[in-house]
């Protein structure tokens, strides 16, 4: 038997900034497949699996990585300079999660400055004991030479900020199976949407593909935390009361929370057509309060303690407003 | 310094534009400090409009539409109070004064209230001094893109 030419493989990298390691876990997550992957690419870059120092990358030719699944949010020159590097050395970046895509959970540092986290970090919490107030520096001088650590940023920033993105895949972590898709879509070329586009997620919102039943009625009155009433397991949770991003999220990742009998955090960010999560779900629930009076409306806002940090729990960087203001 | 508050104003079709043209029709004096975007009604004000004028640097955002119980569509102004409500207990979260966004009810006849209304709005703004966020997101490292 004749061998067939075989295909040159792809050459993948992933790496991460501002992240958890769950979205490097979340690729680990596609158990067997994982290895259809490696039969279909080379990884040539992975700091989680592989021992690959920067300057291998940096040393590789401009375009030479076909595919970079980029996670975790921008927060420090180092982040920084890896996406410039990744950027210059790929074909096909992607946003890969809801920190690289929105600037995720390590984005809710956005709420507070630089000099904010030092001082509690530093000086403030109950264990620290800091009675120099030392500080990090960036730079350290000791006998053998000058030593340098990446410099942490007042802000923490999306991926598509810092660099041009070819695509998106949500998710805190994104789902194993839709990263699978989006590979196989790479791989053969067959079904990608044009570059910027969301990925691995559908085009409605949760609240679309949703099995709870939900009435038109607009009947809160009170909103609660989740422990704070017993779910009847099977109406609306804001009809319960207790506020789902559901009418605010792209739907892709099977309403799981939900199906879990836990209201949507949002994590997939906001469905098509809205830009900002936040502002999407304030209108939603303006129109479920029931009160036209503006004490008792008052009144009922007030039973929403976060707003922002519940809104916005995953895409406060990405936001139209971005950070609190400073 | 010689700061001139932005202050963009969403008036609905029915009542308060109504109510600011008779400002205008009868000649009563207020600030110019107001940019005017017709809406067809207060209950069509999306948080999102809120938000980016903020970040286009509005110093202040106003509000109107016509009194409770006179929306043209019934319920609108009654949906943008719940909104705004919401929108309010946000913005001041995010570090942004809440006496930057208002809302007030102007009827069609209330020329006269729209023009001191204006007024009063400016001089909270002037007091306030300049909008924050504009500036706050001009990232200095992002230039370097
Ligand atoms: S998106 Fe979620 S899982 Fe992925 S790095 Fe960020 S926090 Fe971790
Ligand atoms: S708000 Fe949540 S529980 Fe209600 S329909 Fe939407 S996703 Fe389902
Ligand atoms: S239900 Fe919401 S929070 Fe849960 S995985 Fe899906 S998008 Fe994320
Ligand atoms: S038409 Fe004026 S508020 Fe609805």
């Amino acid at each position: 038997m004749s061998q067939e030419p075989t295909k040159p493989k792809l050459k993948l990298a992933i790496y991460w900034g501002a992240a958890c390691g769950g979205c490097c876990v979340s690729v680990l997550d596609t158990h067997e497949k994982l290895l259809d992957i490696v039969a279909a690419a080379d990884l040539v870059f992975w700091p989680i699996a592989m021992d690959i120092k920067y300057k291998d990358v940096e040393n590789m030719p401009d375009k030479s990585i076909d595919l970079t699944l980029f996670n975790g949010a921008v927060r420090n020159s180092e982040n920084k300079h890896m996406a410039q590097v990744l950027r210059q050395k790929s074909k096909i970046l992607v946003a890969y999660g809801s920190c690289a895509y929105m600037g995720g959970i390590p984005g809710l540092a956005n709420f507070f400055s630089k000099n904010d986290i030092f001082k509690r970090a530093y000086e403030e919490t109950e264990s620290t004991f800091n009675p120099e107030k030392t500080y990090p520096v960036t730079s350290t001088s000791v006998k053998e030479g000058t030593l340098e650590i990446p410099v942490m940023f007042n802000d923490v920033f999306p991926l598509d900020q810092i660099v041009d993105v070819d695509y998106y895949i949500p998710g805190c972590p994104p789902q194993s199976e839709r990263l699978i898709e989006v590979f196989s879509a790479i791989v053969t070329g067959i079904g990608l949407p044009p570059a910027g586009s969301v990925v691995g997620a559908n085009d409605k919102t949760n609240c679309d593909e949703c099995k709870r039943k939900k009435s038109d009625k607009k009947q809160v009155r009170k909103f609660y935390r989740p422990w704070e009433i017993q779910d009847d397991k099977e109406t609306c949770f804001i009809e319960q009361g207790v506020i789902c991003m559901g009418p605010a999220t792209r739907s892709g990742c099977g309403v799981r929370c939900v199906e879990g009998n836990s209201p949507c955090r949002g994590c997939y960010g906001p469905p098509p057509g809205a830009t900002d999560p936040g502002a999407k779900m304030m209108a939603a629930i303006g129109t479920m309060i029931n009160s036209n009076d503006p004490d008792e409306i008052d009144n009922i806002i007030e039973t929403i303690v976060d707003p922002a940090g519940l809104f916005y729990r995953f895409s406060l960087p990405g936001s139209i407003l971005g950070r609190k203001v400073i | 310094m010689n700061f001139r508050p932005t202050i963009v104003a969403f008036l609905c079709n029915w009542c308060a534009y109504t109510g600011a043209d008779l400002a205008g029709t009868s000649r009563l004096h207020y600030a110019p400090n107001v940019r005017i975007i017709r809406i067809m009604c207060s209950g069509r004000i999306e948080p999102t409009f809120i938000l980016k004028a903020f970040k286009e640097g509005a110093d202040g955002i106003l509000i109107c539409g016509c009194h409770p119980g006179d929306c043209h569509y019934q319920e609108g102004n009654y949906k943008c109070l719940r909104r705004f409500k919401l929108l309010e207990k946000f913005v001041s979260q995010m570090g942004i004064e809440k006496e930057r966004l208002k809302l007030e009810w102007i009827s069609a006849s209330e020329g006269k209230q729209f023009a001191e209304l204006v007024n009063e709005m400016t001089k909270t703004i002037l007091q306030l001094g300049p909008g924050k966020v504009k500036k706050t997101l001009e990232f200095e490292h992002l230039k370097t893109k």
